[in-house]
């Protein structure tokens, strides 16, 4: 049985890895297939009957320690090019808020991080990718070259051909630490005040208690970041790609373990925790992007039954009255989401099939209880009437209907794959779910 | 014990699984490599991406095993003698299709045979480096008792494995070290699940720490997981009357 990180769906599958793109070519000749990389989406983008993992594929190709260019196979993960690249003086240009993915499923998924409104997603700082379509041709993408199949693979979710390497651009930096501030917002409005306000911040991101309500309904807390310059320091600034020290989950808590009540206590704790409204400190690149890394498979916290990520985006007009409408639906439900984080989108002109829009996105998690399936589907609704959509890559429950509704672009991107004869060669249960290949016919 | 470090290391057939995962062992040990194989592309990825990790010199060379005539220029090509030389190529074939098709047969004896004796005996004859110098040739458990379902390569690697002990005995007194490897199943990594016994299946990664450890150790005999020494031990010793009867 295989899932992904959130555990659901659980399903069976044939499973290869690819060493080399020819092999898996022959093999799969007569037979659609999914790629997958480290299996850390939320649902079933990378599932399918015939799994091909990228893990195996994981050379790095070159990297120019001068200019900040770096290539490597499709199975390498970010945590391996911040080792390589950090002691150098680069980082990543985007990270989402785990290391431990592939290079090649972040291009897939189109990620994003806290710097979005800034820096857009990771399309953005590709170079190049090797693509291997259905006839086993490998084709050189980029923005100017086949770019309509480079926008078709970026937040294409694998289905248009196999990822082969990537080549990334990468950001400057003077340390390995990061200029944190925090600022503790009493209501939704002060927060999405601050986040427009601090904006310039190039890191940007903030914390919900969602279950509060009354007068603090909304309230959070802010986190902005920067990475630290020479001047922050007092020593000289290193370069160090030291891993945190990890604490694991060894087994899967009961089902009861998180209620309403553990998360209302934590939330409570969470927000108190810092008693001054507004903090700067220095800390570790680790801390700042990857708290939950440190804690290793906490997606056990959730139990058995697995839990669903709900992100969804919203646009700039309109949004924020959206939000306080999905807030209020979700206090007065009681589904206590652990995690439940706010950001502002920047614009994304790349990506057919990517997520952002210039808008507000949260992101929560609930276990799966009964019900939950029903209530995200009403706030799905709320969702498609203002003008947003929810993220594929951590999708495993949206309806047919409503993907199509909210991806206005499907038909180019469908028209796209037409044009390169990739058909339904790299099919998942997500496309087949939402009909995503339809009409791309053989 | 021995430190390996700042090594010189050549590894012949570096292409396989286990050689793979015994070049990033090294690497990551700050020891300099020379891969040698016949896939250019795959070795220039595999020597790109140590050079990236570790910052350690890797090169790649060209090497046939069958190509026989080919092997004197190409160890001289390699240019300084290596400290750490390691035969890990072989070809498993068909047991089926080398009963009648002589080429198959041929490529089975030659590859893990004669084109082992070939090059050793080429690394051996470079006296430059023979002080404190360490061979390790990786042979099979298949070459301990040869059976119906394999015996065109387990024959060829009995052959192997004796001559391997040969050399430790020939080579000792110049102060090289002959190490004799045999892993046992490994762990494919193309197709997950293929059916070998899991409690009898080593993983590359497996394999390259029980050779590191050996090599370090000056072990002579290795077999990966130790449960192979115990059954290849009752193996070897039933009596060849009622063996032959079985279908092994």
């Amino acid at each position: 049985m295989i899932s992904n990180w959130n555990n659901y769906p659980n399903v069976t599958a044939e499973k290869t890895n690819l060493i080399s793109p020819s092999e898996i070519e022959k093999r799969y000749s007569n037979q659609n297939f999914i790629m997958r990389g480290a299996g850390k989406s939320y649902g079933d983008a990378s599932l399918g009957d015939r799994i091909c993992s990228s893990l195996e594929y994981n050379k790095f190709l070159f990297f120019d320690k001068n200019n900040g260019i770096i290539s490597a196979q499709s199975g390498v993960l970010l945590s391996e090019i911040l080792n390589v690249v950090i002691p150098k003086g680069w980082f990543l240009p985007v990270t989402p808020g785990t290391k431990y993915i592939t290079i090649g499923g972040a291009v897939a998924s189109d990620v994003h991080g806290k710097n979005h409104h800034l820096e857009g997603s990771i399309s953005r700082h590709i170079a190049s990718f090797d693509l291997m379509i259905t006839t086993g041709e490998v084709i050189r993408c980029s923005k100017t070259e086949n770019s309509d199949l480079f926008h078709a693979t970026c937040g294409g979710m694998g289905l248009t051909g196999v990822i082969l390497n990537v080549s990334l651009k990468l950001k400057k930096i003077e340390s390995d630490r990061i200029t944190q501030r925090q600022i503790k917002a009493p209501d939704l409005d002060s927060l999405v005040g601050y986040l427009n306000e601090f904006s310039s911040y190039t890191y940007s991101v903030a914390w919900i208690d969602c279950l509060k309500g009354g007068k603090g309904f909304g309230r959070g807390i802010v986190m902005l970041g920067e990475h630290s310059v020479q001047n922050d320091l007092e020593n000289k600034p290193s370069l160090n790609s030291a891993p945190e020290n990890q604490l694991n989950i060894p087994f899967n808590f009961p089902n009861f373990a998180l209620n309403n009540l553990t998360v209302r206590l934590f939330n409570e704790f969470y927000y108190q925790k810092t008693y001054r409204k507004d903090n700067t400190f220095i800390s570790g690149y680790n801390s700042f992007f990857y708290p939950l890394d440190g804690l290793g498979n906490w997606n056990r916290i959730y139990g058995g039954k697995g839990f669903l990520q709900y992100q969804f985006v919203l646009p700039m007009e309109g949004g924020k009255e959206g939000l306080v409408k999905i807030l209020g639906r979700i206090n007065r439900r009681g589904l206590g989401s652990f995690l439940a984080v706010l950001k502002i989108f920047g614009e994304q002109p790349e990506g057919i099939l990517s997520f952002p829009m210039r808008g507000y996105t949260l992101a929560l998690d609930f276990p799966i209880v009964r019900g939950l399936f029903d209530f995200l589907d009403e706030l799905d609704k709320i969702v498609q009437d203002f003008g947003g959509r929810i993220y594929l890559a951590k999708d495993a429950r949206m309806k047919t209907e409503m993907f199509l509704n909210t991806y206005p672009e499907i038909e180019n991107f469908r028209s796209i794959l037409l044009k390169y004869g990739v058909s339904t060669k790299f099919e998942s249960l997500m496309s087949k779910r939402l009909s995503i290949l339809n009409s791309v016919i053989d | 014990m021995k430190v390996i470090k700042g090594k010189r290391v050549l590894i012949l057939g570096a292409n396989s699984d286990i050689a793979e995962a015994l070049a990033s062992d090294l690497a990551k040990m700050g020891n300099s490599l020379i891969l040698a194989g016949r896939n250019q592309e795959k070795l220039s990825a595999l020597a790109s991406d140590l050079i990236i990790r570790y910052e350690v010199p890797v090169s790649v060379e060209l090497f046939d095993a069958l190509d026989i005539a080919s092997h004197k220029d190409f160890y001289k090509k390699i240019g300084e003698s290596p400290d750490i030389v390691i035969c890990s190529f072989g070809y498993l074939g068909d047991q089926e299709l080398g009963e009648n098709d002589w080429g198959e047969a041929n490529k089975i004896i030659s590859t893990n045979f004669l084109g082992a004796v070939s090059i050793l005996n080429i690394v051996a004859s470079d006296q430059v480096k023979a002080k404190d110098r360490t061979i390790v040739g990786i042979s099979s458990v298949a070459g301990d008792r040869g059976r119906g379902s394999n015996y065109l390569y387990g024959s060829a690697k009995a052959g192997f494995t004796a001559y391997l002990s040969g050399l430790r005995n020939k080579l000792y007194s110049k102060g090289t070290h002959v190490v004799t490897v045999k892993p046992g199943f490994v762990k494919t990594k193309m197709i997950e699940g293929i059916d070998t016994p899991n409690a009898l299946t080593a993983t590359p990664e497996k394999v390259s720490k029980a050779i590191i450890k050996a090599v370090t150790r000056n072990q002579n005999v290795v077999y990966v997981l130790r449960r192979w020494s115990l059954v290849m031990f009752i193996i070897k010793h039933i009596p060849e009357i009622l063996f032959k009867k079985l279908s092994l």
